[in-house]
């Protein structure tokens, strides 16, 4: 027992110790840098939401003082939170990034994809995103997925590789040993790469309170009209909502998660800084996409089923 | 407020994995160690309550919390590796969840490849059994620092000291012949809650750590001074622009050890020599940086270096070879062959390689040898000799699990094929002090 404390003292007192965030962070440097050197066309998915924002700041970071060797992907619901849109933009600008956008109203005005009566459109997402990886001939695709996000999600490997219709096989993932990361693929597949993976939502927003990184202002409190469905505050809005026995009221709210307007949901909060922010998530009771995602509430498995599709 | 910040951030990072069988109660510590750590939450915990009702059970079954996949949930055991995120005000935890049945030796490998300790089950009442040993041999062969041995269901034998102590003294008897640095022995109750989080009314004579307080105390990183320095680059950064036309740098994240400034290197395989003139710290310039930081050195000289290449300390630079002897988990479903052309992956390099020799088969029920397989198969574990198409800097295992490991990869469909660990280990060593042992060895197996 006196020994156990003992050896802690040494642990902590260690020059050499690294703390939680600089050791998630130094893991993430490393698979973007290996996604660098083995792949001819990586494209990093970027939304303007607060994982896709902090991937960039550490491929920044990767490949600094050169700028990063991959073009971004943005796959467009048209159900979109106009400051995210305006943000996105700006980020794109200011780095001299490349920004291609797959655009899931592309698809439905011309008829190949069909608006699903509840409105929804993160499912329709897949088909645009796939299609894009195909045109583009994409080899890697950085997500910011993480695995604490949803117990699907907690089985994802780092490098995950998909087929030519993008399918994930969760019975026949390759092992991921050490930080072997084995990118082989055949022409027309492509990986999946998620340097966020063991990252928590709390370590994302302690990484962006130290990195001082600039986020779209929905992710902190303001007023907004907002109506309720199914147990959530969404944004009224062009998309479908709301609907006449839905009454519009006015609240101080801010969002976990920025997605398509249709089935991503606000909380009630007052943390208009950072450290508020973290205070709460650290007090909170509910997960990220429990409390924000109506999409996931389908089935148990909604999000095996459409990571199976092809889903990021 | 900001003082909170700081107090969460400054936490270290732990990975640690646990191993059990079926009934060894396995789920329901890493249910017991998320629930009274208090990192359930409210809708997830209400999820598993909703799928154990409507499977009939009563009490909500803390497995479902883990069992991600629908395969998973319908058969009721856990296939995959699920890793777990959890934390404390003193450490955050990583916990690779890997499934105990014999079936699953490579997942289990997975797990253990980058953990810093494993918890190894046993139940109280039956004390250390086949697949216990199954267990620790592969906590020893992947050289898993820390080993917590958690004797589960103590309720079930009137937590009685006597019990628990014999358990652990064999236990700790049969890790240490394997070469286990550590055995930390805890007597538990998964289900009752005894000695995970909160300690134990119910044996005043154990006067150790719990699981939880053992977690956060133990040291998550080892001696990395003692390390031989080694830097595998990833990839050049050339940025090529008018603020930096020369800058001209190696990227790639420390393998092991130290490097500083001013310290001669060499660049292997080439063996040429320089001195690194800067360190960057992701963007950054830093005096001096350590494993596991992810760095670009820049050298004094303009030499020919690139992807795959070693940059090591002159004055502690390993030798290069072609004939690499190691000891592989094979992986995959279709088996591994004398004669096969791979390709091997040993840090940043990708080298083509051939099978040429599979000297034995290790047995995990009983740590035998079985001499000349001729071919592994999933899950098996044994010893091959590959002879590279170019030069590696390997190190051995037992001194770096990062620059001492190494993939074999199908060249043809990019399986991952087996898993390598390079120089002597366990499964090695049986057979030298033998000597003639190898025809002793061939009594009894069942070829």
């Amino acid at each position: 027992m006196t020994t156990t404390v003992d050896t802690t003292h040494e642990d902590t007192d260690s020059p050499f110790a690294l703390s939680h965030l600089d050791a998630l962070e130094s893991e993430a440097v490393h698979i973007f840098r290996e996604v660098a050197g083995e792949f001819e066309r990586p494209v990093i998915l970027f939304s303007g939401g607060k994982d896709s924002i902090v991937m960039l700041h550490l491929a920044l970071k990767a490949f600094a003082p050169a700028a990063i060797p991959f073009s971004l992907l943005h796959v467009d619901t048209g159900h979109n939170f106009p400051e995210v849109i305006e943000y996105r933009d700006r980020t794109v600008a200011q780095h001299g990034l490349r920004l291609h956008v797959a655009s899931v109203q592309d698809y439905i005005d011309r008829g190949v994809l069909k608006e699903r009566p509840d409105g929804t459109r993160n499912p329709l997402q897949t088909v645009p995103l796939t299609e894009a990886i195909q045109q583009h001939r994409f080899d890697a695709v950085f997500g910011g997925g993480r695995r604490d996000e949803e117990k699907a999600r907690a089985k994802e490997r780092v490098f995950s590789l998909r087929d030519e219709f993008s399918q994930w096989d969760p019975r026949r993932q390759r092992p991921e040993l050490w930080q072997l990361y084995n990118g082989r693929h055949a022409p027309g597949e492509h990986v999946r790469v998620f340097p966020l993976s063991n990252w928590t939502e709390l370590d994302v927003w302690q990484y962006i309170a130290r990195e001082g990184i600039e986020l779209p202002e929905i992710y902190f409190a303001h007023e907004r009209e907002v109506f309720s469905r199914n147990g959530m505050w969404l944004t009224a809005g062009e998309w479908g909502g709301p609907k006449e026995h839905e009454p519009v009221v006015r609240r101080l709210i801010r969002y976990r998660t920025v997605g398509d307007m249709s089935c991503t949901g606000a909380v009630d909060s007052d943390a208009t800084t950072l450290d508020a922010v973290i205070a709460e998530i650290a007090a909170s009771r509910l997960t990220e996409r429990g409390a924000t995602r109506a999409d996931d509430k389908l089935s148990e498995a909604a999000m095996e089923d459409r990571k199976r599709e092809g889903y990021f | 407020m900001s003082t909170t910040t700081e107090q969460l951030s400054a936490t270290t990072l732990l990975r640690f994995a646990t191993a059990g069988s079926v009934d060894d109660g396995k789920s329901t510590l890493v249910g017991r160690l998320l629930h009274d750590s208090k990192s359930v939450l409210a809708d997830q915990l209400e999820a598993v309550e909703h799928a154990s009702r409507s499977r009939g059970q009563e009490a909500p079954d803390l497995a479902l919390l883990t069992d991600g996949l629908r395969a998973e949930r319908e058969q009721g055991i856990t296939i995959d590796v699920a890793y777990r995120y959890f934390a404390t005000p003193r450490r955050r935890f990583i916990l690779a969840d890997t499934p105990g049945h014999v079936q699953y030796t490579r997942n289990m490998v997975t797990g253990a490849s980058t953990a810093e300790l494993t918890v190894i089950l046993v139940d109280a009442r039956n004390g250390v059994v086949e697949q216990t040993r199954r267990h620790a041999a592969i906590a020893a062969l992947l050289r898993v620092p820390h080993v917590v041995l958690a004797v589960n269901k103590m309720d079930l034998v009137g937590y009685e000291e006597g019990v628990f102590a014999k358990i652990a003294e064999e236990f700790t008897a049969y890790a240490t012949e394997l070469g286990v640095p550590e055995v930390t022995a805890i007597p538990i109750s998964a289900l009752a809650g005894d000695n995970v989080v909160e300690p134990s009314a119910n044996m005043d004579w154990y006067g150790g750590p719990t699981v939880l307080e053992h977690l956060e105390t133990v040291p998550a990183s080892h001696d990395l001074t003692a390390c031989h320095a080694r830097l595998p680059v990833q990839y050049v950064i050339r940025p090529q622009t008018a603020e930096h036309p020369d800058y001209r740098g190696y990227a790639g994240q420390i393998a092991a050890g130290t490097f500083r400034v001013g310290e001669e290197v060499t660049v292997l395989p080439s063996g040429r020599t320089s001195r690194i003139s800067g360190i960057d710290l992701l963007g950054e310039p830093v005096d001096i940086a350590w494993t596991p930081q992810s760095v670009t050195v820049l050298l004094e000289d303009d030499i020919d270096i690139s992807r795959g290449d070693l940059i090591v300390p002159s004055k502690d630079a390993p030798p290069t070879t072609q004939d690499v002897e190691a000891t592989v988990c094979h992986v995959a479903d279709t088996p591994l062959t004398v004669g096969q052309r791979v390709l091997l992956k040993h840090t940043t390099r990708t080298v083509k390689a051939i099978v040429k020799e599979i000297p034995s088969r290790l047995t995990l029920d009983d740590l035998s040898q079985h001499p000349e397989p001729g071919r592994l198969v999933a899950n098996d574990i044994g010893i091959v000799k590959v002879r590279t198409a170019e030069p590696l800097a390997l190190d051995s295992y037992a001194d770096s699990r990062r620059t001492g490991s190494f993939l074999l990869i199908d060249p043809a469909d990019g399986t991952t094929l087996a898993a390598g660990m390079a120089g002597d280990s366990f499964a090695t060593a049986a057979k030298a002090p033998a000597g003639a042992g190898a025809t002793a060895d061939d009594d009894g197996w069942d070829f």
